[in-house]
């Protein structure tokens, strides 16, 4: 074990992993979070806690992680480079993992421009790439980066996203390679609608062995409405959503189209964990949680197993 | 080239407010071609104040001039004879220039009349883009020529991130995703080698965040 994590005990013993997330309120209310945290607890191996996404200032993800953590609920900490300097991340990753937090998921963020303040400086001192391999070698070499000896390594399950969709498609395997060469356990993808188009890659990760060296959690996020689709198809750079999809809720009166979206949903997970090379799911249920139990039941991937 | 913009009209008359003698000192050099800070606009922004300075009915007298470099300390020295006889001088150099002027002539106070840019080119008339930060580690033969530094909003090395969408930026479509420049220009070198190695942390201490920059070249002084 690389890092004793929830979920990296379930993976290792052969089981389709869930993940889910949860996003930290505008504010320093806690119990925002524990209301969210209610709706994942018992459907999941560990719930992602983002950080400051589309570049919004939100509570953030260590703390909500802890929060997580005091009512039993295995975090993943998400970390962007762009916000924090080498010295911070290195820092932050040390207070997380004393704090007994052992996933992580490492990100490059949103550009500023899209939050409510463009007007900050980024940071990208090193990439999400690069986070990756200095937090590979904090956990297995037991030195700082800059070859400083550590007084007690960091233990994580270290995380990547991968988006399927984004251009230029043919560097987006090679790109996974690079992430598992620098260090990556497992890997999330963006959600995924263009299942066409996803089982391209896949087949791809899957000649060169990929899904053997790192473990895929595939990426979903059930459609709320026709309106949701249009507008994230629209507005989410590196979303990919066929009009097949969008008309297929579409063609749902509106009051029916939420339903028809976590049927949709369900139906992908099925679909997803039948195919070869995926190891889990992940639920992204976007101010959705109180459905994961729906979904995550729905799909057959309830009770959660138990590993010692 | 340095480049530049010339700042609101509005602005400089506030900055200029408590004088009515003034020099507007113009460049020779980078921002003469980008035509932001030349003989010519020195012309221009003298007339311009001239006239708001008469309709608001408080006359203004300015001296016109305009230097080789005002990064090179034997040009500024030019202005030595005269500068005290005049309450500031408004310079439309970029910020190199017109430090070095408020370094060397102490007792005047300098006035910026242009936002100093960026290190770019003229990409067509009248269009400039950037191309360099001056980041004092060059990795251009690495990715094709084109600098991951500049050209990625989010400065990656290991890019495109996941926002790279039909060969534009996340931050907007007028925007070119940096790395698909550098991925297309590696494949016409078939150079994607270079592409899949795992790039060292970069050392921005060579960089602005390294403090303020020096060159000394031994052989020259």
């Amino acid at each position: 074990m690389k890092s004793g994590s929830n979920l990296e005990k379930v993976l290792a013993a052969g089981h389709f992993a869930v993940t889910a997330e949860c996003g930290p309120p505008r504010g320093a209310d806690p119990e925002v979070v524990r209301r969210k945290a209610a709706y994942v607890k018992g459907n999941i191996d560990a719930c992602n806690v983002t950080d400051n996404q589309t570049s919004v200032v939100r509570m953030s993800s260590i703390a909500g992680c802890m929060i997580l953590k005091e009512m039993g609920i295995e975090p993943l900490l998400q970390m962007v480079v762009r916000d924090r300097n080498r010295i911070a991340l290195q820092s932050d990753l040390l207070g997380a993992s004393a704090l007994g937090v052992r996933n992580l998921l490492c990100l490059s963020g949103d550009h500023q421009k899209f939050g409510d303040d463009p007007q900050a400086k980024n940071v990208f001192d090193i990439d999400s790439m690069q986070l990756i391999h200095l937090t590979r070698t904090m956990r297995d070499d037991g030195v700082f980066p800059s070859g400083q000896k550590l007084d007690g390594a960091p233990k994580f399950f270290i995380g990547c996203a991968v988006n399927p969709f984004a251009d230029p498609f043919e560097i987006r395997v090679p790109r996974l390679k690079m992430k598992i060469n620098a260090g990556a356990d497992f890997v999330q993808t963006q959600c995924i609608y263009n299942m066409e188009k996803f089982k391209v890659y896949l087949e791809d990760a899957m000649r060169q062995g990929l899904h053997e060296k790192v473990k895929i959690l595939a990426g979903v996020t059930p459609l709320k409405s026709a309106g949701m689709a249009k507008f994230m198809k629209k507005m989410v750079a590196g979303m990919d959503i066929p009009d097949a999809v969008i008309k297929r809720i579409a063609d749902e009166p509106k009051e029916k189209q939420a339903a028809k979206g976590i049927e949709m949903c369900i139906e992908l997970i099925q679909e997803l964990k039948e195919m070869e090379g995926i190891a889990g799911v992940h639920v992204m249920a976007i101010e959705w949680e109180e459905k994961l139990n729906e979904i995550i039941g729905g799909a057959g991937l309830l009770p959660r197993p138990v590993v010692e | 080239m340095i480049t530049g913009t010339p700042k609101p009209i509005e602005e400089i008359l506030e900055m200029l407010e408590p004088y009515d003698k003034i020099i507007v000192a113009g460049c020779y050099g980078c921002v003469t071609v980008c035509r932001v800070g030349g003989e010519k606009e020195v012309q221009v922004l003298a007339s311009t104040l001239r006239l708001a300075r008469e309709a608001a009915g408080r006359k203004i007298t300015i001296k016109e001039i305009s230097l080789e470099r005002q990064c090179d300390p034997e040009y500024i020295e030019q202005m030595r004879g005269y500068v005290q006889d005049y309450q500031a001088v408004l310079s439309i150099a970029c910020g190199a220039g017109i430090q070095f002027l408020a370094e060397k002539y102490t007792t005047t106070p300098l006035l910026p009349g242009i936002n100093t840019g960026f290190l770019g080119v003229t990409e067509r008339q009248g269009e400039w883009a950037e191309r360099c930060q001056g980041c004092g580690d060059c990795v251009l033969h690495l990715t094709g020529g084109i600098c991951p530094v500049t050209r990625c909003a989010k400065s990656l090395f290991h890019g495109p991130c996941g926002g790279s969408v039909q060969g534009h930026c996340e931050v907007g479509k007028d925007v070119p995703c940096g790395w698909q420049l550098i991925i297309d220009r590696l494949k016409a070198l078939d150079q994607m080698d270079n592409y899949t190695k795992l790039k060292p942390y970069k050392g921005w201490n060579t960089s602005r965040d390294g403090g303020p920059r020096r060159i000394v070249r031994e052989d020259m002084i």
